[in-house]
C-alpha cells in the first residue's frame, strides 16, 4: 500500500447535491480542500472545485503525431531507400497505400500513450494499492477531505464544524 | 429534488433504485455462487472449447491439407469466420464509443458487456488469419521487425498487411478502453470483498480511489478514446473489406464494399449483443438495468443497418445489370442460380427480409422475437460472408478453373470451437467483472431512473403542482446539470 504520510480529516455525504453545496460553501469560506471522492463522476464538481481542465488530450495529440510520423516516414524510407520493390506497377512512394497503416499507428500510439500517461499521473497501475478513506466511497457515499497534517487544533475544529454543518456524517481523521 | 422531469422519455433504470441498490444488484453476479444456468452453460462452452483445441492442434500438426481449400477457392470457412467474428466485434466499440459521442444514456446498460464481447470476438477472429498461414510458428513474419534477411520488410501496400495493423490496433485499443472503464467498477467490487477476492480485485483496480481529479481525467480519457475508436471501427472493417475490394475479380472489385461491410458489421454485432444481453439479463436478474428501452434501441439500430445492407445488395444487383459488364453480371447470376444458391437464399432471407419486422413496435419490444431474430441475423451475416468469398472464388473469369468447395469436419469444428472459446471467455467475464457499468449507471440514475423520469412521474408531478403535463421536459428549478452524457 502506498503511503502519503498525511493526516486527513474527512466526512461522508449521502447525496451529490449535498456534496456540491458543501464544496461551494467550502470554497466560499476559503477552506482548502485536499480532495473530493465520489462513486461516479459528479457533473459540476470540477467547476465547483476550480479544477483545471485535464491536458490529457494534448498528450494524446503528441503521441498520435509520433505515431503518424513513425508510420509514414518509416514506410517511405523502407520503400524508397532501404529496399525498393515494385508492387503491382505502383510507384515506390505510394502515399495513398501508406495511409491505412499510418492511420492505425496514429490511433495505436495515441491510445497506448494516453492510457499509460493517465495511470502514471494518477498514481495508479497494476499492483498499486492506494489508501482509501472509506469502503463506501465506491458504493454510495461522497467524501470531502482536508489535509490537517500541519494544522492547529483550532483549524481542525473549524473544519470539523464546517463538515458537520454541511451535512457530513462520520467526520473523523485518518492517517494515510 | 430538482431533476429535470421528462414526460416522454421512458426510464432507463426501473425499481426505484438507490446508488447502493445499483452496487448490490450488479456486484451480485461476481459475489453469489454461480447459478445452475451458468454452470450448465459453462460446461457446454468448455466442451466446445475442447473441440476448438483439438481442431487447432489437428490443423497445425497435419497442415492446411486437412481443409478443403483448393487452388481456385483459396479462402473458405477460414476467412468467412474471420470476417464474421471481426464484424461482431464492431458493435461493442460502437456502443461504447459512438454512443458516448452522441450522448446516448442508454449505452450505460449494455456497454460493459458489449465491449467484452468485442474483445473476445477479436480474439476468435484473430485465430483464423494465423491458422490459415499453415506454418503458424512463423506468424511473426507479418510484423515489420528488423531482421537478417536483408532486412526484408513486409508489403505495406497490401491490404492483408493493413489487416495486421488494423486488427492489432483494434484489439489493443478496445482492450484499453474496456479496462479503463472497468477500473472504477473493479474498485467497487474490491471495497466489498474480503480475503483472496480483496487481494485479487486490489490488483485489478489499479489503486483507484474515486478522487475528483481522477474522475475528471477518466472522463477526458474515455471521451478521447471514444473519439479515436470511432474512426478506428470504421477503418478496421473498411480495411477488411479491402481484402476483397482491392482485388480484380468480379463481385469483389467494387467500391461499395467499405460502407457495405461496416454497416453489415454493426448489423451482426448488435444482433450478437442482443443474443448475449437477453440471456445475461435473465440469468443475472438485471432486467431493471437492461430494459426494454435498451432492447428496443438496439433493435432500431438493427433495423437501420439491416436496411442499409439490404440496399447494398440491391445496389450490387442493379450495378451488375446497369454496367453491361458480362463478368459482373455472371458473378451475380451465379450467386443466385449457381451451385451455392442455397447460401444466397439464406443470406437474403435472414438479412433483408427478417429485420423489416422491426418496423413494428410490438415486435421491437418483444424479448422472445428479438432473441430469435438475433440468431437469424447472425446466421444470415455468416452466409453473406460465405457468399462473397466462396461463391465468387468458385467461378471467376476462367471456366476451366471453376471448382466447388465444401468444408471438412476440421473447418466446421474450428468454427464451432471458436463459438466455444467465445462463450467460455464471456462466461468467465460474467463471473469476474460487473457486466453492467456500475459507475456510469449511477451517474444517470437521477436523469433516467424511474423515480425521476417517465410518463408516470410527469403525471404525478403535474397533479401535485396542479398543472397540465407539458409536452416536453421543463421544471428545471435552476439545476445546472445540462448536457450530461
Amino acid at each position: 500500500m502506498r503511503t502519503f504520510n498525511k493526516d486527513v480529516l474527512y466526512g461522508l455525504y449521502n447525496d451529490e447535491e449535498q456534496l456540491l453545496t458543501a464544496v461551494r460553501q467550502a470554497r466560499a469560506a476559503h477552506l482548502e480542500i485536499m480532495d473530493v471522492f465520489s462513486p461516479f463522476p459528479v457533473h459540476g464538481l470540477d467547476n465547483a472545485l476550480g479544477l483545471e481542465e485535464s491536458r490529457l488530450h494534448m498528450a494524446g495529440f503528441v503521441y498520435g503525431l509520433i505515431g503518424t510520423l513513425t508510420a509514414f516516414l518509416g514506410m517511405t524510407w523502407v520503400f524508397t531507400s532501404d529496399w525498393p520493390i515494385i508492387f503491382g506497377g505502383k510507384p515506390y512512394f505510394a502515399a495513398p497505400a501508406f495511409i491505412p497503416v499510418t492511420f492505425e499507428l496514429t490511433v495505436l500510439f495515441a491510445s497506448i500513450g494516453m492510457v499509460v500517461t493517465f495511470y502514471t499521473i494518477c498514481g495508479m497501475g497494476p499492483g498499486i494499492v492506494n489508501p482509501t478513506l472509506d469502503d463506501r466511497i465506491t458504493d454510495d457515499k461522497f467524501c470531502i477531505a482536508f489535509d490537517v497534517s500541519a494544522a492547529e487544533t483550532s483549524q481542525v475544529e473549524k473544519l470539523t464544524s464546517f463538515l458537520e454543518a454541511s451535512g457530513a456524517e462520520g467526520v473523523q481523521t485518518k492517517h494515510i | 429534488m430538482s431533476a429535470p422531469i421528462s414526460a416522454i422519455r421512458e426510464p432507463l433504470i426501473y425499481g426505484n433504485k438507490t446508488y447502493h441498490d445499483i452496487t448490490e444488484d450488479i456486484c451480485a453476479g461476481t459475489e453469489k455462487t454461480p447459478s445452475r444456468a451458468w454452470v450448465l452453460a459453462f460446461i457446454a462452452a468448455v466442451t466446445f472449447l475442447t473441440i476448438y483445441v483439438f481442431c487447432v492442434t489437428w490443423t497445425v500438426w497435419q497442415g492446411i491439407g486437412t481443409w478443403n481449400l483448393n487452388r481456385t477457392i483459396g479462402w473458405g470457412w477460414d476467412i468467412t469466420n474471420f470476417v464474421w467474428w471481426v464484424g461482431i466485434g464492431h458493435a461493442g466499440t460502437l456502443i461504447s464509443a459512438i454512443l458516448l459521442l452522441f450522448r446516448q444514456k442508454w449505452r450505460t446498460g449494455v456497454n460493459r458487456a458489449a465491449e467484452a464481447m468485442t474483445i473476445f470476438a477479436v480474439i476468435c477472429a484473430g485465430q483464423f488469419p494465423i491458422l490459415h498461414m499453415g506454418r503458424v510458428w512463423l506468424a511473426f513474419f507479418i510484423f515489420p521487425y528488423p531482421n537478417t534477411r536483408g532486412p526484408l520488410w513486409v508489403n505495406f501496400n497490401s491490404p492483408l498487411l493493413w489487416d495486421v495493423f488494423a486488427i492489432s490496433t483494434y484489439f489493443t485499443v478496445s482492450l484499453l478502453f474496456w479496462y479503463t472503464g472497468l477500473v472504477p467498477d473493479f474498485a467497487t467490487v474490491r471495497d466489498r470483498a474480503k480475503g483472496f477476492r480483496r487481494w485479487m480485485y486490489n490488483g485489478l483496480a489499479f489503486g483507484w480511489t474515486g478522487s475528483a481529479k481522477h474522475w475528471q481525467r477518466w472522463e477526458s480519457l474515455s471521451l478521447i478514446l471514444a473519439g479515436l475508436s470511432t474512426p478506428l471501427v470504421l477503418s478496421v472493417h473498411t480495411i477488411v473489406s479491402f481484402d476483397f475490394a482491392t482485388s480484380v475479380i468480379p463481385g469483389w472489385h467494387t467500391t461499395i464494399f467499405p460502407p457495405y461491410f461496416v454497416a453489415g458489421a454493426i448489423f451482426s454485432g448488435f444482433a450478437m449483443v442482443q443474443t448475449l444481453m437477453l440471456i445475461t439479463r435473465k440469468v443475472l436478474n438485471l432486467q431493471q438495468y437492461i430494459t426494454l428501452e435498451h432492447i428496443e434501441s438496439m433493435n432500431r439500430v438493427i433495423l437501420v443497418t439491416g436496411t442499409i445492407v439490404g440496399v447494398a445488395y440491391l445496389t450490387e444487383l442493379f450495378i451488375a445489370w446497369y454496367s453491361g459488364y458480362q463478368y459482373e453480371q455472371f458473378a451475380f447470376a451465379n450467386r443466385v442460380f449457381g451451385p451455392y444458391w442455397w447460401s444466397y437464399v439464406g443470406m437474403m432471407s435472414c438479412n433483408v427480409l427478417s429485420p423489416q419486422f422491426f418496423w413494428f413496435k410490438s415486435l421491437r419490444r418483444n424479448v422472445a422475437f428479438t432473441f430469435g431474430m438475433s440468431i437469424f441475423v447472425n446466421i444470415g451475416m455468416w452466409f453473406e460472408r460465405f457468399v462473397i468469398i466462396a461463391t465468387t472464388l468458385a467461378r471467376d473469369y476462367l471456366p476451366s478453373s471453376w471448382s466447388y468447395y465444401s468444408a471438412t469436419w476440421v473447418e466446421v469444428g474450428l468454427f464451432v470451437g471458436t463459438l466455444g472459446l467465445f462463450s467460455t471467455l464471456f462466461l468467465i467475464f460474467t463471473r469476474l467483472a460487473p457486466v453492467v457499468a456500475i459507475a456510469e449507471v449511477k451517474s444517470i440514475l437521477k436523469t433516467a431512473g424511474d423515480q425521476y423520469v417517465g410518463p408516470e412521474v410527469a403525471r404525478k408531478h403535474a397533479a401535485e403542482h396542479g398543472h397540465a403535463v407539458a409536452a416536453h421536459g421543463h421544471d428545471d428549478h435552476g439545476h445546472d446539470d445540462h448536457g450530461s452524457h
